[in-house]
């Protein structure tokens, strides 16, 4: 990436041109001045972060930027030069382990990237080099060579298509790698370029390089000897991009325009930006806290050591006196150095282990999503992706849900169920795959009521046949098969898969203009054929495609029959069409089309046009002019597309049902009864997603709907932008200020008797919403709307641009209270939204990979969003904020006595436990049982979490993790740290200890707190467990057992490496010792004692608690048994 | 996090060749394994604690924990322990002549024994206000010269600074601890009823943990010609013999393995302490206690200065039970502890009946 931003730098002057000048095969071109080799960068892909050299500075240099990291290395410095209670070790090792595995890993992912660079970099390709084919490493292509590509290779840059193999000019790529489209796409040549690339000549002009995958805009000159040069046009249609595949074409050449980091794949190439969960928010604030607790320990200490000293004798009384060193060292730096030394024997309140087990657990922990059998869909083979784990716990936190409607909420599986011709209906019974297509065309009459005029069916069914940009699959060489063989070859039940189409309307059309008897056969060189009732085959040239865009909402043929008659083919939404025909066609299907609007379905009208020889050859030159137009190509084409579709006549419409997915209802009401708002955000037309809306009951019968869009705004019959004040402050009135204060309590608010609502907006009044003219206005409409959005229970906006999408996540993001949003979607065009929202999830569907590569979390269908938020999430976030809050307690009451005990020690910065425990406290002896924990735990059973949706609300807006529950931690810790430091205080004003009048030293004191505190923390841990599985119980009895063990074992063995013996049998004393269990056994139990009456009490509470404990206890039989 | 490396490949595109979805039948079995782990389904054991559990326990609490008390309680009042301070900071006091004195000073304290002293009695020193336990001075000795490493006899650790050598000889031992070891003699006279006196005999022996005594502690080439092991040493400034010559009458408590020196080389845990001094033994008839009440006197060599850091010096006696010496602490805890859970046992009881009844009335309209 640094090398990309290298290269912008270095292009500063090369950017000011707009455009750049390739010399094809770098011939130098009559015509133009001298030729310039122009300097572009090299076809080298570099995606790996480091080299051998700079890995260890830099990744070192990266790992330190985070706050933790750096703050343990400082703590790891001090101790190292200052003279400091603990030895660095105790530090040092742990911050060493993090920094190493993670050096490691990401050391063996970019080690992976090199791997994938080199793959590409040094692949061989064939490049033309006056008149010779050389194979060359792909890194060493320059912009201007002519390379040769041949079946199934990827491109190695972005080139300009030259030259196919096949014999009409065009080659097929499938783009499944960049943007996970699988379909075959054509790709065409520059027209009249010479079959002899040798005698090329020829410049190209185009833009500089820029990301977006399907815009490209370029000119060639081609010089000939004789003739003046000529001029063609470039388009996305003549660039075949790197990392594309070419298909069914044996070869093709082209001429590298972009190469190595300039190629749009490249450019598309970003890094995901690290989202951040709420969790981690909190952490960070929970440490400054922290912080400022463990700094305001050692100024206390500091400041009382030295009002302590001051007085006589204490502090270098004769038998303990300072060394020559200590008494020469300057004052101030005496007592910064003792700042310091406080701050390192305080340390451990602040735990680098927790980075570790929190990282681990969201690693681990995110496998259990994979494992997930409940996600896996036997019709992809599939089951979930975790693309990030930094996110689990975020899905137990997510308060608004923005999903997209086609292929989410819907399964984006196409189906013709009618059509109307001319105002009658009609509408085929029979189910697709009863259809025997030769049966069809045996007996059209009898599936096809005749109601309107043959001709106009049949027009209307062509209209059909020949109105989009269908592709036949093909069954082999295409070149050779003839129409009698693909009869043959693809048999009625495989044709279904025979069409391939960038939007699957296209296919249903075509599908069902085929069960009608009209059957698209295919398209052969710019002659479209078809199959009509007769078994005759038509032949259309296909003149011009008049492609569809979002903004026109509408596509067009023009083609020419067989007669010699032009006609103009125009299918598109309801709203772009009827404007452009005559009223009184309109009238007559109006109903229709409304009333399929409102069962669920889409629906599309069709209109042609004649067009006369005249009016054809203005259309076609304008046409022309436009596509060769090098700037705003685009304008202009949309301005002739504008002009050339009027005047139509209307001959009919299509409904095509795109069929709910599974339990899409069920998974919105548990959703919206788990206290989280749904917004629809679809391309879609009002009234089909309203009526999706309805059917995955979004909307209930007894919702109003509050609606702004176009249609509402121009029912006055004013200005848009007065009605639309209007009616924001109508509804605001009606939704915010006139409903109840909304009560974020656990009753479901349908139980109440209070108004539901439900808003819907489009697009275009979206856009006037957010930039509307006047600056203070603007701010404020947003406001409004936000407030009418959040007290509506579910909100539906139709007529997005994908980036309106993302406009709107990032609205409500940012409003009040940064709520936690969620986009779930499975097309390229929900990508924006995806990458905005604080999780992304995607689905596995139909429309490419680009959804789920970019996402977060990937799942194959949508009913798993339940089980992901209700029990995945719930239960990660249950987990995650136990173990942050448990970690901050068992530190403070760890480190609670070792402060404590500054005071007994003349502020002498002795430590009150041994080096040994220090170190292993937060390694071995507590890290486990809160791990196992944060992996398992199941406080609530998962079926009750799936069942009763309202659990979710108890965890909502970071329930566990306000400042409430941390206070209420923070006070068990100290009151914890309080009573084992002064319970054994007590204990220690007679240190004769056992039966044989032997005293205790300060080990044994440090010891016994040591004991009590594993202990105690423990079994605080074993209190809030409420799902004891085998682990749990090894971990949280083996960790204790392992604290004995080890104890004994430390204390047993005089270490050779050890400068001090000072536990030396120390631990075997203290079980010696009456008192000392007496005194531990007290300790645990009073510390706990509170605990428990907070558990007992607090059960019988809510109504709904009961319920939970009711579902709870299963016992293991229930659990074999479901088994 | 770190589960996002699994696409670091994917994301540049690199990929080419199987991913269509003609790539389908090298997903052969992706489907997820069946097991109870995987499936978060390990079989589970889910207790809650209601006041119906918890209740009984509350009160087994109590009724285990009040006896427990008043029996440590009782124990600890048996306990029989007298205190003298014999700091001689009381002009009065026969030791206040020592304070300032610089040679060997010796003062008597008499005192009464109200109550008879049986079995075993324990002598202990007590030092107040001594930072025993201060960083500087913990550190200050240096373990493997104790456990009798000749070259650390020698060439003693930093950590024993300044107290690691002496006109140029290494210290044995070295260090601030060993260099302050307490070094008053504590001597009991019995006086009889018949005035005549008896010193009573006082065990030098016993007073350190075993393992300290036989194992941490070990002298340079065994415990046989001490004055030949530790040539080449020096002994601690503040000492008055070598290190070879702390008992003259028990040659086996000598060198490191002297006890007197391993109690005080176990730091203290607080500035207010004591340490095991001396043992007196039980008499062997068993009738008569071992230290009768009567008149006694402490015959005090006074060398530890205490002055200089307000310290107060003491003698403590005291017998010693099955819960070590005398301290109420325990015994009142318990009994407070237990009382309390009793106590609450009771309110929970309560609470438990009117809740119960609620809750019982709740379920039915539902």
């Amino acid at each position: 990436m640094l090398r990309r931003r290298l290269n912008h730098l270095f292009g500063g002057d090369e950017k000011r041109v707009d455009s750049r000048t390739i010399y094809v095969g770098h011939r130098q071109c009559p015509g133009t001045e001298a030729f310039i080799a122009p300097k572009f960068c090299d076809n080298r892909i570099v995606s790996s972060k480091y080299t051998v050299w700079n890995f260890l500075p830099k990744n070192l240099f990266e790992q330190f930027r985070r706050i933790a990291n750096f703050y343990f290395l400082i703590i790891f410095l001090v101790q190292v030069i200052v003279d400091t209670p603990t030895s660095p070790v105790t530090s040092g090792l742990p911050l060493f382990f993090v920094i190493t595995v993670t050096a490691i890993k990401q050391g063996y992912e970019d080690w992976l990237r090199h791997k994938a660079d080199k793959e590409v970099n040094k692949y061989l390709v064939t490049v033309l080099e006056d008149g010779r084919r050389i194979r060359k490493e792909s890194e060493r292509i320059k912009v201007g060579d002519v390379v040769e590509v041949v079946e199934d290779e990827t491109f190695p840059c972005d080139l300009i298509l030259l030259q196919s193999s096949r014999d009409d000019d065009t080659c097929f790529v499938t783009t499944a790698s960049l943007d996970g489209e699988s379909n075959h796409k054509t790709h065409y040549t520059v027209p009249d370029t010479e079959k002899d690339l040798e005698s090329l000549t020829a410049t190209i002009e185009c833009e500089q390089p820029q990301p977006d995958l399907y815009k490209f805009v370029g000119r060639m000159h081609i010089y000939r000897s004789d003739q003046d040069p000529a001029v063609r046009s470039l388009g996305p249609e003549n660039l075949l991009l790197k990392g594309a595949t070419l298909k069914n074409t044996k070869k093709i050449y082209g001429v590298a325009v972009y190469t190595g980091m300039e190629t749009k794949m490249a450019l598309n190439y970003q890094g995901k930006s690290q989202k951040r969960s709420a969790v981690e928010k909190s952490i960070n604030a929970f440490l400054l806290v922290y912080l400022c607790i463990l700094l305001s320990k050692a100024l206390v200490c500091t400041t009382l050591k030295y009002v302590w000293q001051s007085r006589d004798g204490q502090d270098e009384p004769w038998y303990n006196q300072k060394t020559q060193k200590e008494k020469d060292a300057y004052k101030f730096l005496k007592m910064f150095t003792d700042f310091l030394s406080f701050m390192v024997l305080f340390n451990f309140i602040i735990p680098v282990s927790m980075y570790v087990t929190v990282e681990m657990q969201k690693f681990l922990g995110s496998f259990f999503i994979t494992w997930d059998k409940d996600f896996f869909d036997p019709e992809i083979q599939e089951g979930a992706l975790v693309n990030t784990s930094d996110l689990n716990e975020e899905l137990g936190q997510v308060e608004y849900v923005f999903t997209d409607k086609t292929g989410t909420l819907t399964q984006n599986n196409m189906e013709f169920i009618e059509c109307c011709i001319d105002g009658f209906q009609y509408k085929n019974r029979d189910s697709c795959s009863e259809l025997d297509s030769f049966c069809v065309t045996d007996g059209p009459v009898s599936k096809l009521h005749e109601k309107a005029g043959r001709e106009k069916e049949e027009l209307f069914l062509r209209a059909l046949c020949l109105c989009h940009t269908v592709q036949v699959k093909e069954a082999g060489d295409m070149e050779t098969v003839s129409e009698d063989q693909i009869d043959g070859l693809l048999p009625p039940t495989e044709q279904q898969k025979g069409f391939i189409a960038s939007s699957p309307d296209e296919v249903a059309l075509v599908m069902g203009a085929m069960k009608y008897g009209f059957t698209f056969l295919g398209l052969d060189s710019k002659t479209m054929k078809i199959r009509n009732r007769q078994n005759d085959v038509e032949l259309y040239e296909l003149l011009h495609v008049l492609n569809f865009d979002p903004v026109r909402r509408r596509m067009s043929v023009i083609v020419r029959s067989k007669a010699g008659e032009t006609l103009l083919f125009c299918k598109g939404a309801d709203s772009s069409i009827f404007p452009r025909v005559r009223s009184e066609e309109v009238d007559r299907i109006r109903v229709h089309v409304e009333r399929n609007a409102t069962e669920g379905y889409r629906t599309l009208c069709v209109a042609y046009k004649q067009l006369c020889t005249e009016e054809y050859v203005e259309v076609d030159a304008k046409l022309r002019e436009a596509r060769l137009a090098l700037q705003d190509r685009e304008e202009k084409l949309m301005a002739v597309y504008n002009q050339v579709e009027t005047g139509m006549s209307l001959i009919g419409a299509t409904a095509v049902e795109d069929r709910l997915q599974e339990e899409a209802a069920e998974t919105m009401e548990a959703l919206q009864e788990a206290g989280i708002k749904v917004w629809v955000l679809t391309g879609d037309k009002m009234e089909t997603a309203k009526s999706t809306c309805y059917a995955c009951r979004l909307f209930q019968r007894g919702t109003e709907l509050l609606e702004l869009t176009v249609r509402t705004l121009e029912d006055g019959g004013r200005k848009r932008e007065e009605r639309l004040h209007e009616l924001l402050l109508e509804y605001h009135k009606k939704a915010v200020q006139d409903a109840p204060p909304a009560k974020l309590g656990v009753r479901r608010s349908w139980v109440t008797a209070s108004q539901e609502y439900g808003f819907i907006i489009d697009g275009a009044t979206l856009s006037l919403v957010l930039n509307s003219s006047p600056e203070a206005s603007s701010t404020r409409y947003k406001s409004l709307f936000l407030q009418i959005c959040q007290n509506c229970t579910a909100v539906l906006c139709c007529r997005m641009a994908p980036l309106q999408k993302a406009q709107i996540v990032k609205m409500v993001k940012n409003s009040k209270g940064s709520p936690i949003t969620l986009s779930i979607g499975d097309g390229a065009n929900d990508v924006s939204m995806i990458l905005e929202a604080h999780v992304g999830i995607g689905i596995k569907g139909k429309e490419g990979r680009q959804a789920v590569r970019n996402s977060d979390y990937a799942i194959p269908k949508l009913k798993h969003l339940k089980k992901l938020l209700l029990a995945h999430g719930h239960l990660y976030y249950v987990r995650i904020a136990h173990l942050v809050q448990y970690f901050f307690y068992k530190n403070l009451c760890f480190i609670l006595p070792q402060f404590l005990y500054q005071f007994f020690c003349g502020y002498s910065q002795q430590p009150l436990y041994d080096a040994a425990y220090l170190t292993m406290y937060n390694i071995c002896f507590t890290s486990m049982p809160i791990l196992a924990y944060s992996l398992l735990e199941q406080h609530i059973a998962i079926e009750s979490l799936m069942d009763t949706a309202s659990l979710y609300r108890e965890v909502a807006k970071n329930a566990t993790l306000r400042w409430g529950p941390f206070l209420y931690w923070t006070t068990l810790g100290i009151f914890h740290g309080l009573l084992f430091f002064f319970g054994v205080r007590c204990l220690f004003s007679n240190p004769a200890l056992q039966d044989n009048g032997q005293v205790f030293g300060n080990w044994s004191y440090g010891t016994i707190v040591f004991t009590v505190l594993v202990f105690t923390v423990t079994l605080k841990l074993a209190l809030d467990t409420r799902h004891w599985t085998w682990i749990n119980h090894l971990v949280i009895w083996g960790s204790l057992a392992f604290y004995v063990f080890f104890s004994f074992f430390w204390g047993g063995i005089i270490w050779p490496f050890l400068q001090q013996q000072r536990l030396y049998f120390v631990f075997a004393n203290m079980l010696s010792s009456v008192s000392a269990w007496l005194v531990i056994i007290l300790l645990i139990l009073l510390s706990l004692l509170p605990e428990i009456l907070v558990l007992v009490l607090r059960k019988p509470r809510g109504p709904h608690r009961r319920q939970v404990a009711a579902v709870t206890p299963l016992s293991y039989k229930n659990l074999k048994e479901r088994d | 996090m770190m589960a996002s490396s699994y696409n670091a490949k994917e994301e540049d595109g690199h990929h080419s060749g199987s991913v269509g979805p003609g790539g389908a039948g090298a997903v052969k079995s992706r489907k997820p394994d069946n097991t109870a782990f995987k499936q978060q389904r390990l079989p589970a054991w889910q207790p809650i604690l209601t006041a119906g559990t918890v209740l009984p326990a509350f009160f087994v609490i109590g009724l285990i924990f009040i006896p427990i008390g008043i029996g440590l309680f009782v124990t600890s009042n048996n306990i029989k322990e007298f205190e003298i301070d014999y700091t001689g900071m009381d002009p009065d006091s026969p030791c206040n002549m020592c304070i300032n004195s610089t040679t060997p000073c010796r003062c008597s304290i008499p005192f009464t024994l109200e109550q008879p002293f049986e079995n075993n009695v324990f002598m202990y020193y007590g030092l107040s206000n001594f930072y025993q336990n201060h960083r500087r001075y913990v550190k200050s000795r240096d373990d493997s010269q104790l456990n009798g490493d000749k070259s650390s006899l020698l060439y003693p650790s930093k950590e024993c600074e300044p107290y690691r050598t002496r006109n140029g000889l290494p210290v044995a031992p070295c260090g601030a601890i060993a260099n302050s070891l307490f070094n008053d003699t504590l001597e009991l006279i019995y006086y009889y009823p018949n005035k005549s006196s008896m010193s009573i005999p006082l065990v030098k022996t016993g007073i350190a943990w075993w393992t300290d005594t036989h194992v941490k502690f070990r002298n340079p080439g065994g415990n046989n010609n001490l004055t030949a092991a530790f040539k080449g040493t020096t002994k601690p400034e503040n000492w008055q013999n070598p290190v070879y010559e702390l008992d003259p009458t028990n040659p086996e408590n000598n060198g490191f393995v002297n006890e007197d020196f391993i109690v005080w080389m176990r730091t203290a845990a607080l500035p207010t302490f004591r340490k095991l001094y001396r043992i007196i033994q039980k008499k062997k008839d068993n009738l008569t206690p071992t230290l009768p009440p009567g008149n006694y006197t402490l015959e005090i060599t006074y060398n530890y200065p205490v002055i200089s850091f307000d310290g107060h010096k003491r003698m403590i006696l005291s017998t010693i039970s099955w819960m070590g010496g005398k301290n109420p602490f325990l015994g009142i805890a318990y009994i407070t502890v237990g009382s309390v859970c009793f106590f609450l046992g009771v309110v929970l009881l309560i609470i438990h009946h009117k809740f119960g009844n609620r809750n019982n009335n709740a379920d039915i309209p539902n």
